[in-house]
């Protein structure tokens, strides 16, 4: 089938502005929007530039916003999409060169909420021991690519990027309820403050962009509730 | 929307920002059962048109419902002026803007709750 594609592209060398740009492409129903891209960069337009790596949804490379949600572009497949579909780069972040974003300040937030296993105390002799029940409290949010979805979906964010973001808060989420971790109190302070889970407005656009389909806004109010539990 | 810097501004304010979650959650709570509640006496148990000056003057003779009103106000202000704290917070980014609207928000808040407490303590039925 003929699909129509526009894309909003930029040229930082030379344009000042974004510009939607409308190709054509023959595609199968069941391609995915990554094929089609392909195709145009492939023989159509060898400039066209986006991220792509797995092309199985593992990555995290190719979230943007398809047809006005975010979405994984080697997951959505076009027949799901129509004939006319648009695909713009993420919201919230500067824009490198057509889909490519600056994904810089999206790693920084992460790295902010220390997303890795903090524990001091002696090893065991054996390994650090977990019940399925243990390990089941934080499964959702081990599941995270770190797609940014989420978080250039989120209207908190896109008011104030200082929010630290829905993704940083679900990999925070990850080792706060891991039984093994200790480094809690390393984190509650960026996550109890201002640009931290309570910029968060419970308004849901997290959870419908996730491509994992991690229950995000719930992993989010998890960590409110750990808050007020810690504090109180 | 570029940020002039990666590195994060350092956290703080975190206690009363978790507080104010807290509160508005509480609040919110109440404010629902008891604007029920005021529309329940106001609106169904009694009908609008005996609603007058002496129906109000009689139900504040009794102390209960000054501050059952009282409460209402309070909570009202509070937890709508923090709403706005809010709001305010997300959009408007200048400094200067800021800590303007902020602080009219908070004039605003507290010229109404003075006013509300000043009229409920001192009414005195005059007719
Ligand atoms: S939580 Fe979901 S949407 Fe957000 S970064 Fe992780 S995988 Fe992507
Ligand atoms: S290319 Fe890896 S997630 Fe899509």
């Amino acid at each position: 089938m003929k699909v129509e594609l526009f894309i909003r592209r930029f040229n930082p060398e030379t344009d000042t502005k974004s510009r939607m740009v409308r190709y054509e492409v023959e595609v199968e129903p069941t391609d995915r929007l990554l094929d089609a891209l392909n195709a145009i960069k492939w023989y159509q337009d060898g400039t066209l530039t986006f991220r792509k790596s797995c092309a199985h949804g593992i990555c995290g490379s190719d979230a943007m916003l398809i047809n006005g949600v975010n979405r994984l572009a080697c997951k959505v497949l076009i027949k799901d999409l129509g004939d006319r579909i648009t695909v713009e780069p993420l919201r919230g972040f500067r824009v490198i060169k057509d889909l490519v974003v600056d994904m810089e300040p999206f790693f920084a937030a992460y790295r902010s909420v220390k997303p890795y296993l903090i524990n001091d105390e002696p090893a065991p002799r054996t390994e650090r021991r977990q019940s399925p029940e243990e390990r089941e409290r934080f499964d959702d949010t081990t599941k995270c690519i770190l797609c940014a979805a989420c978080t250039t979906s989120c209207p908190s964010f896109w008011a104030n990027e200082d929010y630290i973001g829905p993704a940083a808060i679900v990999n925070a989420h990850r080792f706060l309820f891991d039984s093994r971790d200790r480094g809690a109190a390393e984190r509650v302070d960026i996550l109890n403050s201002k640009f931290g889970v309570w910029r968060c407005r419970t308004i849901f656009n997290c959870a419908d962009a996730c491509p994992r389909g991690i229950e995000v806004t719930r992993a989010i109010q998890d960590v409110k509730r750990f808050l007020l539990n810690a504090r109180i | 929307m570029a940020r002039s810097s990666y590195s994060r501004q350092r956290p703080m304010g975190g206690g009363f920002e978790l507080f104010a979650w807290y509160f508005m959650r509480i609040s919110g709570l109440l404010l629902v059962l008891m604007a029920l509640g005021h529309i329940v006496i106001m609106h169904i148990i009694n009908s609008v048109e005996v609603i007058n000056y002496a129906f109000v003057a009689r139900r504040w003779a009794v102390p209960f419902w000054r501050v059952y009103d009282w409460i209402l106000l309070a909570l009202g202000v509070l937890h709508g002026s923090n709403g706005i704290r809010v709001v305010i917070d997300d959009y408007v980014h200048h400094r200067g803007w800021r800590a303007f609207c902020t602080s009219a928000l908070y004039v605003l808040a507290f010229v109404l709750l003075v006013m509300g407490t000043e009229v409920l303590l001192t009414f005195t039925p005059g007719v």
